[in-house]
């Protein structure tokens, strides 16, 4: 038993390496996943920064979580698309045939994806500061953001190494990825729901990135997080959970 | 002698196609085994179901004793399968992609092995550049190589040499052999009756889901008609001479090529022989 542990670490641990060397060798894909949520911030601060309503918000302070979490969502894509890539070719093949830790491959998939979105959503963050970020957290107050970002970053890579094996092509994998890019957009991220149209204001407000959304914000201008942090825990954990479960079992299944 | 691989009565179907309908075989261990079938005969599955990848529906089939659908883990512990699409990662090196495979297998002073791979595969130039500026040839030589870095005792190669020049080819039959002569058993797909011919120590041929034949090269050929040959002479006027001498003598003729037959040839005539022994069998 103790072996098999330390030899699925083992495994997880030089796929986890394979992943964020071949992550490295296709750096436009990293710049891509950095720049194009820094320049949705800045865009959105510009255009709508002095129309929106969001009360006595700083604009930039009030959409940075939505800005995360749509920063995730897309690059979280390139996840799905290199598991879909490793099981549509023969690379697959290989690794099955060899006698490895059944999950190790998936792990090292999701274990680069964390990595690669805490490095862009430090980026984020950092250049939020430059355009006129103000948090008011404390020091736990953003070790809770930390562990809720963290949690969402898994529970998305989850859900992307799924959808990775779920599709038939890599084009198939970002698609059924898309509905995640579009959440934060109906969601408390970028306006008040209150502001909503009926419907779509029962969308916004109980779909995951609602909570995940509105707990970060609150602990990051040091507002309490009330209820919004345990709903937010709740979904993250669960898809975590879930998905990463499904996604184990279509990877063992054999044909 | 000790069979390696042995495999009972395999069935498998996608769908409502029947693929393997009855597949029987034994391997001797440390032998070539060809597996021979034209496009689309099943002889992938054979190997998916051997190396673990796919489960069969019925049969069953061991690897060095272990029941590949009870005991997977064992049997994928010595085996290794070389596919019909190299299974490399291109953004990566050469090198970086035995480092990889290295570290899985848990293979001692690495570093060292690495090296000696790419000497023996005759890499080593390209070994820091990415596989995606590989030719054909050098990918599978690489892909070869990474197969056979955790000394397997039985390694599938399916259709090792499809896509490779003549030049590739002949070079990728050296190292099968040289693979035999260390002791290794080697499993191999093939639709070139000349290669399994050239290489196996056992032929099988697969056909419509079933082993129509089985045996050494010299067996196969016996089931074959008569071949006829091909005399090629400098001018009409010699051949017409040549064959009166021949018809009067009978005499020895330099330029002789004896025609291979193909692998239709060879299914026709079995499966004519089939057809006539059914009425009475």
């Amino acid at each position: 038993m103790a072996k098999q542990i330390s030899d699925f670490f083992y495994d997880s641990k030089v796929m986890f390496k394979r992943c964020m060397k071949i992550a490295l060798r296709n750096p436009e894909a990293l710049v891509q996943a950095t720049i194009t949520p820094i320049f949705l911030m800045l865009m959105f601060g510009a255009v709508f920064g002095n129309i929106a309503d969001v009360g006595a918000y700083n604009y930039v302070d009030y959409i940075l979580p939505g800005i995360i979490l749509q920063a995730v969502a897309q690059a979280t894509q390139y996840t799905a698309i290199n598991v879909n890539a490793d099981m549509t070719k023969g690379i697959i093949d290989r690794f099955r045939s060899m006698p490895l830790a059944k999950s190790a491959l998936l792990i090292g998939h999701a274990g680069a994806s964390v990595v690669r979105n805490v490095m862009t959503t430090v980026v984020i963050i950092g250049t939020a500061f430059i355009v006129g970020f103000r948090p008011q957290a404390g020091f736990v107050d953003w070790l809770v953001i930390i562990g809720v970002l963290l949690l969402s970053v898994t529970a998305i890579t989850c859900f992307a190494v799924f959808c990775g094996l779920r599709a038939k092509s890599p084009e198939g994998a970002s698609g059924l990825m898309f509905p995640l890019f579009i959440l934060p957009f109906i969601s408390s991220g970028f306006a008040p729901t209150e502001t909503m149209h009926t419907a779509i204001r029962w969308f916004a407000e109980y779909q995951p990135m609602t909570p995940i959304i509105n707990a970060v914000r609150a602990l990051m201008l040091g507002h309490p997080p009330g209820n919004d942090l345990w709903i937010a825990l709740a979904w993250t954990s669960a898809t975590a959970i879930l998905a990463f479960a499904f996604a184990v079992r279509r990877f063992k299944r054999k044909m | 002698m000790e069979s390696i691989v042995s495999v009972s009565n395999l069935q498998k179907s996608f769908k409502s196609l029947k693929v393997l309908k009855d597949v029987s075989f034994d391997i001797p261990k440390g032998s070539i085994f060809a597996l021979l079938g034209s496009n689309g005969a099943g002889k992938t599955t054979v190997v998916r179901i051997l190396s673990t990848l796919l489960s069969p529906d019925g049969g069953t089939a061991t690897v060095c004793g272990y029941d590949v659908e009870r005991e997977g883990d064992a049997v994928r512990a010595a085996i290794s399968l070389t596919g019909q699409f190299a299974a490399v990662d291109e953004v990566l090196t050469g090198r970086e992609n035995l480092q990889i495979i290295g570290e899985l297998g848990r293979i001692p002073n690495l570093k060292n092995k690495i090296h000696e791979w790419l000497v023996t595969f005759d890499l080593e130039e390209a070994a820091d550049r990415p596989v995606s500026t590989y030719s054909g040839g050098m990918r599978r030589k690489l892909d070869i190589a990474m197969s056979l870095m955790g000394s397997p005792e039985v390694i599938f190669l399916d259709e090792p040499t499809s896509g490779l020049d003549p030049q590739n080819r002949l070079a990728m039959w050296e190292l099968v052999k040289n693979l035999a002569r260390d002791g290794t058993t080697v499993f191999l797909t093939t639709q070139y009756l000349e290669e399994a011919e050239s290489l196996a120590d056992n032929i099988a041929i697969l056909h419509e889901g079933r082993i129509i034949a089985y045996g050494t090269p010299g067996n196969l050929k016996a089931i074959l008609p008569q071949r006829g040959a091909h005399l090629n002479f400098a001018s009409d006027a010699d051949a017409e001479k040549a064959m009166k001498i021949l018809r009067e003598n009978g005499i020895t003729v330099a330029g002789l090529s004896q025609e291979m037959p193909t692998l239709e040839e060879v299914f026709l005539t079995l499966i004519g022989e089939k057809q006539d022994g059914e009425p009475n069998g």
